[in-house]
């Protein structure tokens, strides 16, 4: 359970616009393991989206630069796929559930037909075959009388029903690694605690590993054993949930954690929001970004961009006061209480 | 539709009514021939009296006589006509649509690229040249200039294709334009984006879940493009010296036909009516979301 | 080593470093030090304020095609105006003598305004015209360059009344209609379903049958059918624009229904009444064509570019002059208007991305 199924190493990925050039991605390197989640956190315009549309190669051929990188699957380079490659890969190995259920579904097309899309292009199943697995699926991800189901259109369901529908589309034909891009945020409370409940427990049957994005920290702690952190394109923070949770290192993740309320910590302390808003991905210095607003700003932090440096065991984080350089800040720092 | 048939036809009535003159100016009829012919056609009855005779033979079908072309009814009339404008009408409303959909759903998909903006620019000049001008500049150079077709009159089947080229430019033009622009819309759809993710090949995705979703809205379309073709007929048939409806109603303008006249604006009117009334039955059927009972079903 | 902190240049609220950056291991200690947290820094905003106006028009020069209609109507504008008094005649000054020159034009003679009729002969030597006509003559011996003027000023005229009269009535109409809402809009859009389900055309060629054909009676009867276009147009975006919250929040703050029509409803409303107004142009100048060309128009010696065309197709044949220039007029007229309602209904439209 513990082998290496996926592995990003130093993807760069960048926007061309009519006059400017969008660093959405910038460096981003991490791996997932058989069977983990790996959750990804960060505010709009982290570059998370983008990281994981670029794993299915689902970005828009035109503007995309992919500048550097490489990511391994099962020992091949994802980015030098052939056209053919890619879409054997799309829906069998990797499947995405995105956001919005409303949009999400051909809404010309019964959803039994859409499910048997998936199955029949990648699997040799006469028309039968697949219909039988479909409604196999429907029932495994809970939507009730299936058989009749399978003949209706995708404006006759709930929104809950709907995100159903699209999770069952992914996991149609099992895939070994499921994107699930924000799959709640657009649900209600209740609802969303069933779709995270239906993507464990298809986790736990089949073996299937789970990058799971969200900007919801409640969501992360629920499901993921690791999390990264993600802000203005780089990953500034990753290691197990627990660990990040506990001692928490970049003061971006600290600021998270600060501004969200917990249920461990005392009812009359503050919550604390991060000032400013995220920097303009064309127009970057070449300082740690975050620098603007961070309240542990150095010097050295406006010029140079920090490098990763290891925390923990399987805790890693960039930022300048992990540097032995910066002990004499770090102490200054501790005292005012920032 | 009934409702809106029933205002069309008093309108008409009443307006006709109003015309200047009466329908016999033209000829030197002496006072007692002007009562007779009068009498004749009823003209000397109250308004009241005549327009209940209007809609009582009206709703028998019966457009009443024709002022000109004495002994023959509106109906004759209209039915001898309608062959040549329904064929040249029909022509180019298919050759329209189909040259339209092909032209607006390969620039879409080519968007940005030289041919894309050549497409444009050629809808944008096919819907805004007036068609006759179009019809005259065909009749010049390929009829008179280089004789590859007649250029008017009608005795063959070839005799028809001028016109309808001149017919169907607007179409193409409307047409391409419009679904150019829905395509492009439903490119950039999320349920596209969850198509490829299925891992469908691109031609398997613009086929089954771009055009489907694209093409369903070209049906409204239908309603003013039909129109949109029986305006044109008025001119084009003029041109070509084709022997249909447009052509009739021209004339009848020309000499005071009123019944004529007023036959044809209803016939238009009614077709108009009926077209509208199946573009939306077909909208009905083809959009799974619209409950044909009344309104659109939520989810 | 002592740097500054600079600004950078293409964004003045991020530092960038003035010197090339040293390798990270060989960074000075000194740099670890706090530095005072920079306020101005946190909050970027990414490029400069600009009004909708403002943002609208940037958007509308950018496309080319829309600029260059603008600069061809206005060509033709002051042609228009211009133009009949260029040449000293009037546009229904007969001289038999000059009837039927081909357009001569000295110094573009190459160009094919050398006065050589359809059977090569200079009608101008032949008959021993001084004078040059520069559009030629029609078969009254008139001036066709300043009768296409004349005409270009007439259905311009023309097409800018209806579209005006079109405006106040939709706006009027649309405006009470989406104001009020409830069971007053619901009995106006009745009526408008009724009426939409005439055929235009009908209606516009009976209205002049009885009005007896001229200017009034066809700006009349176009008025009477575009309306409704412009009717819907308003009360779709007032209802758009009702619905926001921002007028809500007006009204809770105490907006009188006036000040909710003049400040809020109305400006928002002007980007969509405006484009609808530029396309009703040229459909005005379409129709007007149209109705000459089947009879219904303007009457001599009256010219309209319909009249035009109409003359000229009839001639068209020996005298393909005749046709071409009020046919290419037209054209002109009607393509660059449609490009102009195309760019202003691109640029106003605030979700229009490339």
């Amino acid at each position: 359970m513990s082998e290496t199924i996926l592995s990003v190493e130093n993807l760069r990925i960048s926007f061309r616009r009519k006059d400017r050039l969008i660093q959405a991605v910038r460096g981003v390197s991490f791996s997932l393991k058989k069977g983990e989640t790996l959750a990804i956190v960060g505010e709009s315009g982290s570059g998370k989206s983008v990281t994981s549309r670029c794993l299915m190669r689902l970005l828009p051929e035109h503007t995309t630069e992919i500048r550097e990188g490489r990511i391994l699957y099962q020992g091949k380079d994802i980015l030098k796929y052939s056209k053919r490659e890619v879409e054997d890969l799309r829906g069998k190995e990797i499947s995405m559930v995105f956001q919005d259920p409303m949009t999400s579904l051909n809404p010309t097309m019964k959803i039994g037909q859409q499910i048997m899309e998936g199955l029949l292009q990648h699997q040799s199943l006469t028309k039968a075959e697949a219909r039988e697995k479909a409604l196999e699926i429907l029932k495994l991800v809970g939507i009730p009388h299936a058989e009749q189901r399978m003949e209706a259109y995708p404006h006759q369901f709930s929104g809950g029903m709907r995100q159903r529908v699209v999770i069952a589309i992914a996991l149609a034909c099992r895939p070994k690694i499921l994107i699930a891009d924000e799959p709640t945020t657009a649900l209600d409370v209740t609802i969303q605690a069933q779709i995270l409940e239906l993507m464990k427990s298809v986790q736990e049957k089949t073996g299937m590993s789970i990058i799971l994005i969200t900007h919801d920290l409640g969501v992360v702690a629920n499901m993921a054993q690791r999390v990264a952190v993600m802000y203005a394109g780089e990953i500034v923070e990753i290691g197990p949930t627990d660990e990040i949770f506990a001692n928490p290192q970049h003061p971006y993740t600290k600021g998270l954690l600060r501004s969200m309320p917990r249920l461990d910590v005392k009812r009359n302390e503050p919550l604390v929001p991060i000032p400013g808003s995220p920097p303009d991905l064309s127009r970057l210095g070449t300082g740690c970004a975050f620098a603007p607003r961070c309240t542990c700003v150095m010097k050295v932090c406006h010029h140079c961009s920090p490098r990763q440096a290891p925390v923990g065991e399987d805790h890693l984080a960039s930022c300048w006061l992990l540097d032995q350089r910066a002990e004499k800040a770090r102490q200054a720092f501790q005292a005012s209480g920032a | 539709m009934l409702v809106t048939l029933w205002v069309i036809a008093t309108a008409t009535f009443f307006l006709m009514k109003m015309l200047p003159g009466t329908p016999f100016n033209n000829e030197r009829l002496s006072d007692q021939q002007l009562a007779v012919m009068n009498e004749k056609y009823g003209l000397d009855k109250p308004v009241a009296i005549q327009y209940l005779r209007y809609m009582a033979n009206l709703a028998q079908g019966d457009l009443g006589e024709s002022y000109k072309y004495v002994g023959r009814s509106v109906t004759e009339v209209i039915g001898e006509r309608i062959g040549p404008s329904a064929l040249i009408g029909f022509q180019a409303l298919v050759l329209g649509t189909l040259i339209g959909l092909v032209l607006g759903v390969v620039s879409a998909l080519k968007h940005n690229s030289l041919l894309d903006y050549t497409a444009v620019t050629l809808a944008v000049l096919g819907m805004s040249v007036p068609s006759f001008v179009f019809a005259a500049l065909l009749q010049y150079y390929v009829g008179l200039k280089w004789g590859l077709l007649p250029p008017a009159l009608w005795k063959g089947y070839e005799y028809t294709i001028l016109p309808t080229l001149a017919l169907s430019v607007t179409v193409i033009a409307t047409v391409a334009r419009f679904i150019r622009t829905e395509m492009l819309d439903v490119i950039n759809q999320d349920y596209v984006l969850t198509a490829s993710a299925k891992g469908l090949s691109r031609s398997k995705v613009i086929i089954r879940h771009v055009l489907r979703n694209a093409l369903i809205p070209v049906v409204t379309m239908l309603g003013p493009l039909a129109v949109n073709i029986m305006t044109g007929t008025l001119v084009i048939e003029k041109i070509f010296s084709v022997p249909g409806l447009g052509e009739q109603f021209s004339l009848s303008v020309l000499v005071n036909d009123y019944s004529v006249i007023m036959g044809i604006t209803l016939f238009y009117s009614c077709l108009f009516i009926f077209m509208v009334f199946l573009v939306d039955l077909l909208y009905g059927l083809l959009d799974p979301r619209i409950n044909l009972r009344g309104g659109k079903q939520k989810g | 080593m002592n740097m500054e902190l600079e600004r950078s240049k293409t964004n003045p609220s991020l530092p960038i470093a003035n010197q090339t950056l040293p390798p990270l291991d060989e960074i000075p200690a000194d740099w670890f030090v706090p530095e005072p947290v920079d306020p101005r820094l946190q909050e970027q905003i990414s490029g400069p304020m600009t009004s909708v106006w403002k943002d609208a028009m940037q958007r509308l020069v950018k496309n080319r095609g829309a600029v260059v209609s603008l600069f061809m109507i206005l060509l033709i504008v002051f042609l228009a105006l211009v133009g009949p008094y260029m040449s000293g005649r009037t546009y229904d000054e007969q001289n038999l003598l000059h009837s039927n020159l081909p357009p001569k034009i000295p110094g573009l003679e190459w160009l094919g305004f050398n006065g050589v009729d359809v059977n090569g002969v200079d009608q101008y030597e032949k008959r021993g015209i001084t004078e040059n006509f520069w559009f030629g003559t029609d078969e009254f011996g008139r001036d066709l360059w300043t009768r296409v003027w004349k005409g270009t000023q007439i259905s311009l005229l023309i097409a800018l009344l209806a579209a005006l009269l079109d405006l106040l009535i939709g706006v009027a109409y649309g405006g009470i209609s989406a104001f009020y809402g409830g069971k007053v809009d619901d009995f106006m859009q009745r009526i408008i379903e009724v009426l939409m389900g005439i055929p235009n055309l009908v209606v516009i060629i009976l209205f002049i049958l009885i009005l007896e054909p001229g200017i009034s009676s066809i700006v009349m009867a176009m008025i009477v059918t575009g309306w409704v276009n412009m009717a819907r147009v308003v009360r779709g975006q007032i209802f758009q624009i009702k619905a926001q919250e921002f007028v809500l929040a007006s009204k809770a703050l105490g907006a009188s229904n006036f000040r909710l029509i003049v400040r809020h409803l109305l400006p928002n409303a002007v980007g969509p009444i405006l484009v609808t107004m530029m396309f009703t142009i040229p459909s005005a100048i379409f129709f007007e064509a149209f109705l000459s060309f089947i009879g219904l128009g303007l009457q001599p010696p009256l010219a309209s570019l319909g009249t035009l065309i109409q003359d000229g197709y009839v001639g068209m044949r020996f005298f393909a002059y005749k046709l071409v220039f009020p046919g290419i007029v037209i054209s002109i007229l009607m393509i660059c208007f449609n490009l102009l309602a195309d760019g202003l209904r691109d640029a106003l439209d605030p979700r229009m991305k490339k």
